[in-house]
């Protein structure tokens, strides 16, 4: 009789529990034929290049490989929200996307959480390879030496700056400054001589993220001296260098100074597009201290279309704090197509990469995206050459260029780079404390013995 | 589960059964047969996942950049207290519940309730249609409308220049007033239709004796109106401060617990620690403090309940 009554239960519990069970398992693990593609959508819903891109890329597929599908997976995030997302994605079978796009900037921290499948048996027998250049094919290799994704761009950074308002503050249209001195004094001279408007934009604090640490504070650190954010010899992180504080100083300068725009305007989340969209082509902004991708906003097919931008905007390299050898400053980043480790269809998801990296596809991506090549035969071909006005001076800033330093951790230590760069601009903490909050941060981020002190 | 005792028999406590073993024992668990399906289910898709989230909370499990997560004890709390941010983020977030919910919403709510039984039919038709409008759009939705509201090119700003009153930028210089006031701007209709329905339900006799007997205006709110809704506070108090403690969507979309983290409230604390820096294990350590700052809430309205006058 017990055992009748604790069976029945034992069965009407089970069943209880599958019947909701298998109702959620709805993954796409069932379809052999489907590849699933995930990368990031814009916010803003007048941006479709990627997707219009992939959608050519879906036709392409399907056409060479009878019977597969290529779902496409868009992810309309801000960048920080699209990285949570994807690594929540990873971490099952059920939702695990087969292709996925990664950024350079945290591909090593998802490379060591064994997100992400290595690629060397694929790229052995891929002849197109070897065009990459070698940076870029650092790019995504792991601590283990394996490689975990092919990029598919670069990009570099420098000054931008609108002639018109030089003229009108009695600056030189060939403007080259030697220091970050001459960079304030142009921009002092444009707050003087061309009231109402902002005469330099440096990105800053957490809201526009990981545009600040890189476009911003790294284009100073890294004119500030020789490994000044990650000594690789010593496999350390920096505390308490110098540079840092020299380049907190100058946000605090800019921002202190009202050389930059309002403080609420900069730690806006979305400053960057309005740098980009509305600032610079309403002339209200004379110096941009950011990416070569700016003019595919001012195309005709761009989000606001400037046609004067190619007589108007100037640019030229971002100088070396003193003016020390090599002279100049330049950042890179960029993204990569990787296969996640959870994917059971890498073979097919391998194939969709090929798909995106022949030749005319490639030249075709980075063309579109307004990226810099990373392969020798794209960085030839005329329709790349002449696809923006720039693209020569941009391409040549490769190399000054320099690469974040790729470690897991490299995410946490942008984001406190964030924060003093945050307190500094709002007036919150002195260049000392904020450093030292910053040095803090390091020590609890990659342990006391992963950090080194420099001289004070 | 309430419905337990329903379907016991009488004196089943009492007679104790007829032993283990026996028929008792097995009319017992048939009883408890059709509860099955519902106590699976709960355990499944309740109480499974609020244990994952205690058990993440001793560990140091991250979203990226780790091979695989260990047991660390207590290491995550103790990472929270000596957390400068962590106790800003309390104190914040305590500023921000007794501002928007037991002053803002809680008094805003009874003085739009108290009033409106006094107001001729169309009034009080408009004024609810108005500030029920306000809590029925989603939060999200309020926090943009609220951030166009206070930006510095924003509705307040053009109003405040017709007028020739100086300008503001309170989502920069006092964000957790900013987002203080949108929480009250959004939550006041719940604590409303609360003191409607309690005020409704005070018997007119009583009134009408205090006021035959000479009892003021304020002296009849005070001895007579308070003491009869009590427990309307007590209940509407609860509901309110936990659901003011757990805002994120109108924070985020409003200032998100910037600028630096001058409007960094817990659960924004949380988001930034778990997403943004991958320390899940520490966001949901976090997330059981929160959860213990409401419990303490609780227990305090709860005795405010239970006292007799």
């Amino acid at each position: 009789m017990r055992s009748t009554t604790t069976s029945l239960l034992l069965a009407a519990a089970t069943l209880a529990a599958a019947v909701p069970l298998s109702a959620c398992g709805g993954g796409s693990g069932g379809d052999p034929g489907t590849v699933k593609i995930a990368y990031q959508r814009s916010t803003d819903n007048k941006v479709r290049i990627m997707d219009d891109y992939l959608a050519g890329i879906k036709k392409e597929f399907e056409r060479a490989h009878k019977g597969k599908k290529l779902k496409l997976v868009p992810v309309q995030a801000s960048q920080a929200d699209y990285y949570s997302k994807v690594q929540q994605m990873m971490r099952s079978p059920k939702t695990a996307p087969d292709v996925v796009r990664e950024d350079t900037f945290l591909i090593n921290s998802d490379i060591k959480a064994g997100y992400l499948r290595p690629l060397d048996d694929k790229l052995a027998g891929w002849r197109d390879w070897e065009r990459f250049t070698p940076t870029a094919k650092a790019a995504a290799r792991g601590e283990d030496g394996k490689t975990y994704g092919v990029p598919d761009g670069t990009d570099t950074r420098g000054l931008w700056f609108n002639k018109e308002l030089f003229a009108k503050a009695g600056l030189p249209a060939d403007w080259h400054p030697r220091t970050w001195r001459d960079v304030l004094a142009a921009a002092r001279a444009v707050k003087e001589k061309v009231p109402g408007v902002t005469p330099l934009n440096v990105y800053t604090g957490k809201g526009p993220g990981e545009a600040a640490t890189m476009q911003g504070f790294e284009m100073l650190l890294y004119g500030t001296g020789k490994d000044p954010l990650y000594d690789p010899a010593a496999k350390k992180w920096v505390a308490g260098g110098k540079g840092f504080r020299d380049a907190l100083e100058f946000v605090r300068t800019v921002y202190a100074q009202k050389l930059g725009p309002d403080p609420s305007d900069a730690l806006d989340p979305h400053v960057d597009a309005r740098v980009a969209t509305d600032w610079l082509p309403s002339g209200r902004l004379a110096i941009a201290l950011d990416g070569n991708w700016l003019g595919k906003n001012w195309v005709p097919s761009g989000d606001k279309p400037w046609p004067a931008w190619t007589k108007v905007m100037g640019r030229t390299p971002f100088p070396t704090q003193d003016g020390a050898a090599p002279g100049a400053v330049s950042m890179s980043g960029g993204w990569t197509w990787s296969v996640s480790a959870k994917s059971r269809k890498a073979d097919l998801a391998w194939q969709v990469i090929e798909t995106l990296q022949t030749e005319r596809n490639a030249t075709e991506w980075t063309v579109r995206d307004g990226q810099i090549a990373v392969r020798d035969d794209v960085a030839k071909a005329p329709k790349y050459l002449s696809s923006t006005p720039g693209i020569d001076f941009f391409t040549g800033l490769v190399k000054y260029t320099h690469y974040r330093p790729a470690l897991p951790v490299y995410p946490q230590v942008s984001s406190a780079i964030q924060e003093a760069m945050e307190s500094v601009t709002t007036g919150d903490a002195s260049v000392a404390r904020a450093a030292g909050r910053y040095d803090d941060e390091l020590k609890s981020i990659a342990g006391a013995d992963g950090v080194t002190a420099r001289e004070r | 589960m309430p419905g337990a005792r329903a379907l016991a028999p009488p004196g089943t406590g009492r007679r104790g059964g007829t032993g283990p073993g026996g028929r008792g024992a097995a009319r017992r668990a048939a009883r408890w047969l059709p509860l099955a399906p519902a106590t699976v289910l709960l355990l499944v898709f309740l109480a499974g996942p609020i244990a994952y989230c205690v058990y993440l909370a001793f560990t140091d499990t991250q979203l990226t950049g780790q091979e695989s997560a260990s047991f660390v004890g207590l290491a995550n709390f103790r990472r929270a207290f000596a957390d400068e941010d962590f106790r800003h983020a309390v104190v914040l977030t305590l500023l921000f519940t007794v501002l928007s919910s037991i002053v803002g919403q809680n008094t805003l709510g009874f003085a739009l309730a108290a009033l409106m039984r006094r107001a001729s039919r169309p009034v009080r038709a408009l004024t609810g249609a108005v500030v029920i409008a306000a809590w029925v759009v989603p939060e999200i939705v309020a926090g943009f409308l609220l951030y166009t509201f206070f930006n510095r090119r924003g509705t307040l700003n053009a109003v405040l220049e017709q007028l020739h009153l100086p300008a503001q930028n309170w989502l920069f210089t006092l964000p957790i007033l900013a987002v203080s006031f949108a929480n009250v701007w959004r939550g006041t209709a719940f604590s409303m239709l609360v003191y409607s329905a309690a005020l409704s339900g005070i018997p007119r006799e009583v009134t009408e004796a205090a006021e035959v007997d000479g009892a003021s205006g304020p002296r009849r709110f005070w001895h007579i109106t308070l003491p009869m809704i009590r427990r309307s506070i007590a209940t509407n108090l609860m509901l309110n401060t936990l659901q003011t403690l757990s805002v994120f969507g109108l924070i985020w979309a409003m200032t998100r617990g910037g600028p630096g983290n001058r409007s960094q409230t817990l659960p924004v604390f949380m988001y930034d620690r778990a997403f943004l820096k991958s320390l899940i294990g520490y966001g949901t350590a976090v997330a059981l403090l929160l959860l213990l700052v409401g419990a303490v809430f609780s227990v305090v309205y709860l005795r405010l309940m239970r006292e007799e006058v």
